[in-house]
């Protein structure tokens, strides 16, 4: 496949995939406030994914549209980090992955607004501002919880002691990166680690978590691996479509 | 979304002090009571009431539809319908946040709910079975909903009624968003059309009943009516809601489940067979489809997230504290 086409469907799968991981919250948060604002980040991303999605399909120029490739796609062919992948557990380990995703994605994002390709560049810079909304309220999450009673203490740690071996991914490039950089169109994800480093270590004093010790980082999302997870959402979300084939909805 | 209502009025406002001449000087001349003026005991029990059972309609309301987003066919509908259970989240708010300048805090409506002696729309009790469900709920359960509340945007209780006025105009564009799912379904393929049948099917009867009992059978009319808190009669809603709802299903080329339903040219209105008030009763009492599931879901959303409620609360002592340290 082309490098641009798997660059832009990598952006793509993950707010796809975490979007749909955040809808399944809806009408069951611990607060209602909380049933709208999770709604509206996930909103927010499914939005992003159909913009995404349709460039990747424009650049694929096979004819495959937004939901082509986000309903009839298999699990091997979905090229999201395993981070956003991962079950929602409960509040903390949902607050928790989207923590590292959007403090991630707002050093991703940015980088990407400057890319030559410009309709990549107006995806970014359009995305970029939304998720400095849901940066802002997860950071939050994180202290407030963090620092809030024994309870919510031990259960954000044991979820940031889950969480963190699909960090690493996050900053680890490969080929269609490297591709990518050389044309002007991406950027060197190995230097997002130092910044996203630093304003975790910045949080978590803030939220009296400790980052986690050295662990194995998982990997393999990127290139079509993942975990038993993604199957099972998959199924879920595309079994209208794959079950009456040629309608439209 | 909605809810039927209405039921179970307390006392009278009989009377005859000053304050209460007042009162009824004002629903005299249609104007707003407002949270600081004096109102009867017995007005406020039966809003409190409404109300909180209006706002218990649409958190419960999200379930059945919420069913349905995970799985929605395209990335188009699926945004559509989580913006739609989200305005029903924020319907909730609003209503709970009326209800609370009545003076019960939202924590106490709330606990009513779980408990069971607060009631919710009945008709939400009823599972959501496929994708066209989305579509009829949107088409029947929120075009019987508006019927409902437009009245209720000129209802005597001022924080009431502005509420209504936004949930209103949410309503509407839900409505259309779910005839439009029906509309693509019943022109879509073979299965896609039986399936938009199939769920007129399941939806038009409990559709019917949201107006609630017979006027020949609900006792709280007058009271109600005198209050401005209800403008029309239960019959009178109903009637409209068939008298809109049926040419709608000819244009979808869909079939009302009714084989009694015949137009009556001397009244000008549609008429419908026996409505099966057994089942209303039923249901209301805890043995429709989904009564259990759906308090349990919301006792769990509840009793699942005690831990984040405490600990954001403690988290804003620790602040205060600090920052009276400093």
């Amino acid at each position: 496949m082309n490098a641009r086409v798997e660059y832009v469907l990598r952006f793509g799968d993950n707010a796809l995939v975490l979007a749909q991981r955040l809808c399944a919250w809806v009408a069951h948060a611990p607060i209602m406030e909380e049933d709208v604002a999770l709604a509206n980040v996930s909103l927010d991303l499914f939005g992003q994914a159909r913009l995404w999605l349709a460039y990747a399909g424009e650049l694929e120029g096979a004819g495959r549209d937004e939901d082509a490739l986000a309903f009839h796609r298999g699990a091997g062919e979905f090229r999201n980090v395993l981070l956003v992948e991962r079950p929602n557990g409960d509040f903390a380990e949902t607050t928790v992955r989207g923590y590292f995703y959007d403090l991630w994605a707002s050093l991703a994002l940015a980088e990407l607004s400057r890319s030559k390709d410009e309709r990549i560049a107006a995806i970014a810079e359009k995305a970029r501002k939304e998720n400095a909304y849901h940066l802002r309220r997860s950071e939050d999450w994180m202290i407030r919880l963090g620092d809030g009673t024994e309870e919510s203490r031990s259960r954000m740690q044991r979820a940031v002691n889950d969480f963190w071996r699909y960090t690493g991914e996050l900053f680890l490039g490969d080929e269609v990166d490297a591709t990518m950089r050389e044309q002007g169109v991406g950027f060197d994800p190995t230097a997002l680690r130092e910044p996203w480093l630093e304003r975790v270590r910045a949080t978590f004093a803030a939220a009296t978590l400790d980052v986690s010790s050295d662990v194995w980082m998982q990997r393999g999302g990127k290139q079509g691996v993942h975990t038993e997870s993604l199957g099972y959402l998959l199924a879920e979300m595309q079994v209208l479509p794959r079950t009456i084939s040629g309608a439209a909805w | 979304m909605y809810t039927s209502i209405s039921d179970g009025i307390d006392g009278n406002a009989n009377g005859g002090d000053e304050r209460e001449q007042a009162f009824n000087a004002r629903l005299d001349r249609a104007m707003k009571i407002e949270p600081s003026d004096w109102m009867p005991e017995a007005y406020r029990k039966t809003l409190v009431r409404q109300i909180s059972q209006h706002a218990h309609s649409e958190i419960v309301g999200m379930l059945p539809e919420g069913n349905w987003i995970t799985r929605a066919p395209s990335l188009h509908r699926k945004l559509i319908l989580l913006a739609k259970v989200q305005d029903e989240a924020g319907h909730g708010l609003y209503l709970y946040s009326a209800g609370e300048t009545l003076g019960t805090p939202r924590d106490e409506m709330v606990a009513a709910l779980h408990s069971g002696k607060a009631k919710y729309s009945s008709i939400f009790n009823y599972p959501t079975l496929a994708w066209a469900d989305v579509g009829a709920i949107g088409w029947l359960v929120d075009g019987a909903a508006i019927i409902n509340q437009i009245p209720l945007t000129r209802c005597s209780y001022g924080p009431y009624a502005r509420a209504m006025v936004r949930i209103c105009k949410e309503e509407s564009f839900h409505q259309r968003q779910g005839f439009e799912i029906m509309w693509t379904l019943a022109h879509g393929t073979t299965a896609q059309h039986a399936m938009a049948q199939d769920a007129l099917d399941r939806w038009w009867w409990p559709s019917v009943m949201m107006f609630g009992p017979p006027d020949s059978e609900s006792t709280h009319n007058e009271q109600s009516q005198r209050w401005r808190i209800k403008l029309f009669t239960n019959d009178e809603l109903r009637r409209k809601f068939i008298d809109q709802t049926v040419p709608q299903s000819e244009k979808l080329g869909l079939r009302i489940p009714d084989p009694q339903l015949r137009w009556n040219e001397r009244t000008q209105h549609y008429e419908i067979g026996p409505i099966d008030w057994e089942e209303f009763y039923r249901v209301i009492k805890g043995d429709g489809p989904c009564n259990k599931d759906r308090l349990q879901t919301r006792i769990d959303a509840w009793e699942d997230g005690a831990w984040v409620r405490e600990a954001a609360t403690e988290h804003a002592r620790k602040r205060a504290e600090r920052s009276d340290a400093a």
